[in-house]
């Protein structure tokens, strides 16, 4: 080896050891395995560390059961058709409930976002009703309807729907006023500049909008089927509480969490497929 | 009889803020078929307005604004417009941006596709014509704005700092471009810049607009012959009409400078 590709050799392992340093500096870019790597490394170690408190038994198992524990009745339950049926139900709620709030909230956010008489009519009303703490809805619903669908319906509405209306209202104003113009000086009167130009260029953040509120919709149904409910994944975990299942909540719990991931991972997919050409090649 | 002026405004004043704030006063022009002018003045004098309420999305609070000596009523596609932000809509690609305007404007829909495609053609983006705007430069995109404006054949073309967001190299070539463009097939342009090298290379006559309220101070016409190369930035006259008009727009502003 010749002395230069000797010197070369060692500058290049001096920046290969900078470059690895520069794995924790700010606003580094590394390839997506890398990115995927950490993350499933983050899960272990939570994973790991669970099983250490549960193995040495620092906390009784009624109260923290072990990884396995949570695992192996994870799958009774499956086996029995106990979960399936529960995340049936609860997906069943949440798509209606979350379907209908969001439909709504779209056109109220059209109807506010476009004309100054429906915004100064209606948004004070929404932000007024969006200051009230959801859960103080609860009792009432139950009043209204019961622990029928209905009553999970409502609670996925009120928790939804004029948070909704006002971000949906929000990517509607964020669309450029000359685009408003080019569709006026073709001639285009004022609702077709809407359904044509503004709502489709909304469309991106609003399917963003809709994304991050899916996740709040399953806190909502969780919480309608926690106190009042005789199926759905928060019912069950009632059901547990009361005969000490400690298991099975974890368990269930930890099934909404990954039903909340997956379906967030769902929305950015389709979003990442129907909005391609914002993507610059 | 004479042929009315193709576009024409008499007294038209604007205010803000229920007429608080003036700023257009008594605007009086006329812009003659297949005449190419400029609105030329500091930021603040009101020019960007004036092409608004010529487009017909601004309304003015008294005075006349004449198309082929009829009154305009709000926007129409008489008057086709080239805005300085990029109003491309990002999910339809240029061609079926220029489409979109030709559907719009009730064109024959057996035509629509050869017209936008020879639109394309004539600002030479024929190779980009299913690209989306993401995928296009800024320059790519005014350019696609331009056709989709002429596409539908306004009698007016109205432009607003169309070029105001892009990089000299660019603007040096879409400024050639428009010129071949407006020479070729014969257009009425009303231009509104403060590139006062622009607004000299393009412009038949220049309208320098004042401040406090916005008018119009002085018309200067330039004579230069057409068709303009773009290599007469050292010739002597020309370079005399530049600092003429620089030092109109300069008076306005002097009196705000000096304390």
């Amino acid at each position: 080896m010749s002395y230069t590709t000797a010197k070369s050799e060692t500058l290049r392992k001096k920046s290969d050891r900078r470059r690895r340093k520069s794995l924790l500096s700010m606003n580094t870019e590394f390839p997506t395995p890398t990115y995927v790597g950490i993350a499933i490394c983050a899960f272990l170690l939570l994973l790991v560390a669970w099983t250490i408190v549960a193995r040495l038994g620092l906390v009784q198992p009624i109260f923290l059961p072990s990884p396995l524990a949570v695992v192996t009745k994870l799958i009774k339950l499956a086996q029995d058709g106990t979960l399936g049926n529960d995340v049936a139900i609860s997906v069943y709620r949440i798509s209606i409930g979350f379907l209908i709030a969001s439909v709504m909230a779209i056109a109220t956010a059209i109807l506010i976002g476009a004309y100054r008489f429906w915004e100064a009519a209606i948004e004070p009303v929404l932000d007024f009703v969006r200051y009230m703490p959801v859960v103080a809805f609860v009792p009432l619903s139950i009043l209204w309807s019961g622990t029928s669908d209905v009553q999970k319906f409502l609670i996925i509405w009120i928790g939804t729907y004029f948070q909704q209306a006002l971000m949906f209202k929000d990517n509607i104003k964020r669309v450029p006023a000359d685009f408003v113009g080019f569709g006026r000086t073709l001639g285009m009167s004022d609702l077709r500049v809407l359904m044509r130009i503004v709502v489709p260029s909304a469309m991106p953040q609003i399917w963003d909008t809709l994304r991050i509120s899916l996740g709040w919709a399953w806190t909502w149904v969780t919480l309608a089927e926690l106190v009042a409910a005789n199926s759905g994944l928060g019912y069950r975990i009632t059901v547990a509480q009361r005969y000490l299942q400690t298991d099975m909540a974890i368990g269930y719990i930890l099934v909404l969490g990954v039903l909340g991931l997956a379906t967030d991972q769902i929305m950015r997919l389709l979003g990442r497929h129907f909005f391609k050409y914002e993507k610059r090649t | 009889m004479t042929p009315h002026p193709k576009l024409s405004i008499s007294g038209l004043n604007k205010s803000f803020r229920n007429r608080a704030v003036k700023v257009l006063s008594d605007i009086n022009l006329e812009v003659a078929d297949n005449e190419f002018v400029s609105l030329v003045g500091a930021s603040g004098c009101g020019k960007s307005t004036l092409l608004a309420i010529i487009a017909g999305l601004q309304e003015s609070d008294n005075g006349d604004v004449l198309v082929d000596g009829a009154p305009i009523s709000g926007p129409g596609i008489d008057r086709g417009v080239v805005f300085q932000s990029y109003t491309l809509l990002p999910w339809l690609t240029a061609q079926q941006n220029v489409e979109f305007a030709l559907r719009e404007t009730r064109y024959d829909p057996k035509e629509i596709a050869d017209i936008a495609r020879h639109h394309l053609d004539l600002v030479k983006l024929s190779r980009f014509a299913d690209s989306f705007p993401s995928q296009l430069s800024g320059g790519m995109k005014q350019r696609v704005a331009i056709a989709r404006a002429l596409s539908y054949r306004p009698k007016i073309l109205l432009m607003d700092e169309p070029f105001g967001a892009l990089d000299a190299l660019t603007r040096g070539q879409m400024q050639e471009l428009l010129m071949q463009i407006w020479q070729e097939h014969k257009l009425t342009v009303i231009f509104v810049t403060h590139d006062v090298s622009e607004a000299v290379y393009l412009s038949d006559r220049i309208f320098v607009m004042g401040l406090n309220p916005g008018r119009v101070k002085e018309t200067i016409p330039v004579s230069f012959a057409r068709p303009r190369t773009g290599d007469e930035g050292h010739d002597p006259e020309l370079r005399e009409l530049q600092a003429r008009v620089l030092r109109s727009i300069r008076q306005e502003t002097s009196g705000q400078d000096v304390y």
